[in-house]
């Protein structure tokens, strides 16, 4: 009995081994897991209405998600990468030198961070600024002396009067999450780049001192789970979350968002970049692969149309932000054409 | 004999006699004294076991009961009924058409107008909208497969029971008072709340077991989503961990037990067997990755993969209880085979293996049940993956159950909560069914000695 089960096994190793040459057929797709939720949608129609299979999606995060498209052409490679921020030029180098020469940029919308407390609280009313001083490692002395000191704010009200007097417990994503590098990078360093004092740093340590986030329980590390966010606000009508704008939008029943420098994350706010906290979500495709893997150019065209990335298309319903007509119509050309992507 | 040292004897035994007494009394009282302490002691040991048992029993069972409670409207569905009609026109077809026509039919199209004519009412771009959010995307589709089944139905009217939206879906679940849509935490508004009070009374709305969960793949349509595709792949790279990894280990494990000699290589090895069973899960995945896809190129996210991965991952456990099991078989058998005239391999594959069969077997399934629960080393070989279609060989994209449960937990869909139950649950489900088998192989199969 021993034997046949050898046999077999060794079997299967050799013809999976000798096989996997095979043409795939299906599209590969890897990357962000901001735009995940999105992609997949696509991806799902366009297994269900098209004679194609329905395409594989990962989500390995942005970064992970270039190095493996990057790292060259071929079927065992990813077809399309999802990036919650654009290709760098460093990585554009390193699919060039793998030979991953034509990639096409895709822009396909905005996705917002949302800042957001329990239906049942007071709505608060801030700027990044005071986002800043209440989450910041080290904020500018509050006597006004010229040094950073460790951030000595306990209470929303001493960051700001108008805002109400209850501790700052603020929810949100750790350091391994997009969401978190997104929002130092546009909350946290929007706010910080208001103080003189911080502005005149040399660019590490000003980078540093924006992107610390204060570690002595006044931000609380929930984990990369957005709904377990959802939860613990609702539970505790006192503490402040940072997440995904869709998650904002399926759990309107229960959060809500707070005011950023004037505007709430909704819809129109973030489409006409009045709330500050949005990134533009990309993903790029290998323009070798189409016409070698089956559907590619049939993906971007469902992607592209009307109905998924429109205004009143099904991503919008998913909760990304379209972009507005021009955007889509210029986005749209380039894709169809397969212009590949130049960084200057 | 001398009398005097007679007495002297006799005065020395007395005086011996009496210290034993005096010790023996003082010994009786030290421990009769303690003898209160020590049951204490034994009391208390034992309410600690009771306390420490008892408050696991407690964990697990609200563990369960929060998943069951959580999981179980997953296993039930909300359908809608619509009385669609068929109107070549409306689909874009024409009357004889062909099967690629009947696909790129406008299926969508004839089931808002199906729900615009249900509710005459409804004329302004917002209110229609919201209206066709009670159903699902998933009806066309269901449509379709009506149609593509017999064509001849284009140009009738049929009735058809299509699943509701989520949202919808999880407020008729839950029995809520549609005649109070104020009590009701839901992101519906009123008036689809009274569209949906409608179609109730009328008797269209109706709760059902949910096959789809167990037909379809994943979904980001939670109504749609199903675990098909998951199970499938599990199952795939289960089959592959087994075929792998039980030869092997058993080969190993009788090599080592029963053939070789004992020295210092195997010493090694043994130690290093050991040290395997150690090893952080994900390490295999970088392994996997490193060797069989970017090496030998293997198919990235596919259970062959997974399956030799985790065939590596379990092997050392195997290895451990086979050995064991071999070690528990009696000498004499061996001595009596040989003596009968066995070769050293028949003694092995006659008597001692058969004998050691149910142990070997109970490692393999606790071994394989590990497996079936892991997802870090799959991350690496990119089965952490969105699936619809279902894995049809082990070469397909697949992904496992708790990959599905990771992935449904972090949707921010609010009726994926309860499918992120639901699967947990199947998950559970093998997860016992596999440890019963395993014990009821070692009842039916057990020798004592």
């Amino acid at each position: 009995m021993n034997k046949s089960v050898l046999l077999i096994s060794s079997a299967v190793l050799a013809s999976t081994i000798t096989g996997n040459a095979a043409a795939r057929d299906n599209i590969s797709i890897v990357g962000s897991s901001t735009v995940y939720p999105f992609a997949t949608v696509v991806a799902e129609r366009f297994g269900k209405t098209s004679d194609f299979n329905t395409p594989k999606i990962e989500a390995t995060g942005s970064g992970g998600g270039l190095k493996l498209f990057c790292s060259g052409i071929g079927v065992q490679t990813p077809d399309i990468t999802n990036s919650s921020r654009r290709i760098k030029a460093s990585e554009h180098e390193m699919c060039k030198n793998n030979g991953v020469t034509d990639v096409v940029e895709v822009l396909i919308g905005y996705d917002g961070i949302a800042v957001a407390n329990s239906v049942n609280a007071q709505q608060l009313d801030m700027g990044t600024k005071d986002l800043f001083l209440a989450l910041a490692q080290k904020v500018p002395n509050p006597d006004g002396s010229e040094s950073l000191v460790e951030n000595p704010y306990q209470q929303w009200s001493e960051i700001n009067p108008a805002l109400p007097a209850i501790d700052i417990e603020v929810l949100g994503p750790p350091p391994t999450s997009g969401t978190r590098d997104a929002f130092a990078e546009l909350a946290m360093e929007g706010g910080c780049s208001q103080f003189e004092l911080i502005k005149n740093l040399d660019k590490a340590l000003f980078k540093s001192t924006c992107h610390s986030m204060r570690e002595d329980g006044a931000y609380i590390e929930a984990g990369e789970n957005d709904n377990l966010i959802v939860q613990k606000l609702e539970a505790n009508p006192d503490a402040l979350g940072i997440f995904g704008f869709s998650f904002l939008e399926q759990n309107s029943d229960k959060v809500q968002s707070s005011i950023i420098d004037g505007s709430i994350a909704d819809f129109d706010a973030i489409a006409d970049g009045d709330y500050v906290i949005s990134r533009p979500l990309y993903f790029y495709v290998k323009a070798q692969h189409v016409g070698t893997v089956p559907g590619i150019a049939e993906y971007l065209a469902e992607f592209t149309s009307e109905q998924a990335w429109g205004e009143d298309g099904y991503l919008a319903d998913k909760g990304m932000i379209p972009l507005d007509d021009e955007e889509r119509a210029a986005v749209g050309m380039a894709v169809k054409n397969l212009e590949p992507l130049e960084l200057n | 004999m001398n009398p005097l040292n007679n007495t002297d004897k006799e005065h020395q035994t007395a005086a011996m006699n009496a210290s034993t007494e005096n010790t023996t009394r003082s010994t009786t009282a030290t421990v009769r004294a303690s003898l209160k302490k020590r049951y204490a002691a034994e009391k208390r040991f034992r309410l600690y076991g009771i306390i420490a048992i008892s408050s696991s029993i407690g964990f697990l069972f609200l563990l369960l009961a929060s998943i069951t409670s959580k999981g179980l409207p997953a296993f039930t569905q909300t359908f809608v009924k619509l009385d669609v009609e068929l109107n070549s026109e409306q689909l874009g077809i024409t009357d004889a058409p062909s099967a690629a026509d009947l696909r790129s039919a406008n299926y969508s199209g004839v089931i808002k107008q199906t729900l615009r004519d249900r509710f005459p009412e409804v004329t302004k771009r917002g209110e229609k909208k919201a209206l066709y959010k009670l159903i699902s995307t998933g009806a066309q589709y269901e449509l379709y497969d009506r149609v593509a089944a017999d064509p001849s139905l284009v140009g009738q009217t049929i009735s058809l029971w299509v699943p509701a939206d989520d949202e919808l879906g999880a407020i008729i679940k839950s029995d809520a008072d549609l005649t109070q849509p104020d009590s009701i935490t839901t992101r519906m508004t009123d008036q689809q709340i009274a569209w949906a009070k409608t179609l109730k009374d009328a008797g269209d709305l109706d709760v059902r077991f949910n096959t789809t969960f167990f037909k379809n793949g994943d979904s980001r349509e939670p109504e749609l989503a199903g675990i098909r595709a998951a199970l499938i792949g599990s199952a795939f790279t289960l089959l592959i961990t087994f075929t792998l990894s039980f030869p092997v280990a058993v080969s190993a494990a009788i090599y080592l037990e029963e053939f070789a000699p004992q020295n210092r290589w195997t010493d090694i090895v043994e130690v290093n067997i050991n040290n395997l069973a150690a090893v952080p899960s994900i390490v295999f995945g970088l392994l996997g990755l490193a060797v069989f896809i970017n090496f030998f190129h293997l198919p990235r996210s596919a259970p062959v993969v997974g399956g030799i991965v985790l065939s590596l991952m379990t092997l050392p456990t195997i290895i451990i209880s086979s050995r064991a099991a071999l070690k528990a078989v009696p000498p004499s058998i061996r001595e009596a085979a040989r003596g009968l005239g066995a070769s050293p391999l028949q003694v092995v594959t006659h008597h001692v293996l058969p004998l050691a069969m149910p142990g070997i077997l109970t490692g393999t399934i606790i071994g394989l049940a590990q497996a079936l629960g892991e997802t870090a080393p799959l991350l690496m070989i990119g089965m952490v993956a969105f699936i619809v279609d279902i894995p049809a060989s082990i070469t397909d994209a697949a992904t496992v159950l708790p990959v599905q449960v990771f992935l449904w937990a972090d949707s921010p869909e609010r009726a994926f909560v309860e499918k992120t139950s639901a699967a947990i649950m199947v998950l559970l489900v093998f997860l016992i069914l596999m440890n019963a088998i395993a014990v009821m192989l070692r009842k039916r199969f057990e020798r004592r000695w």
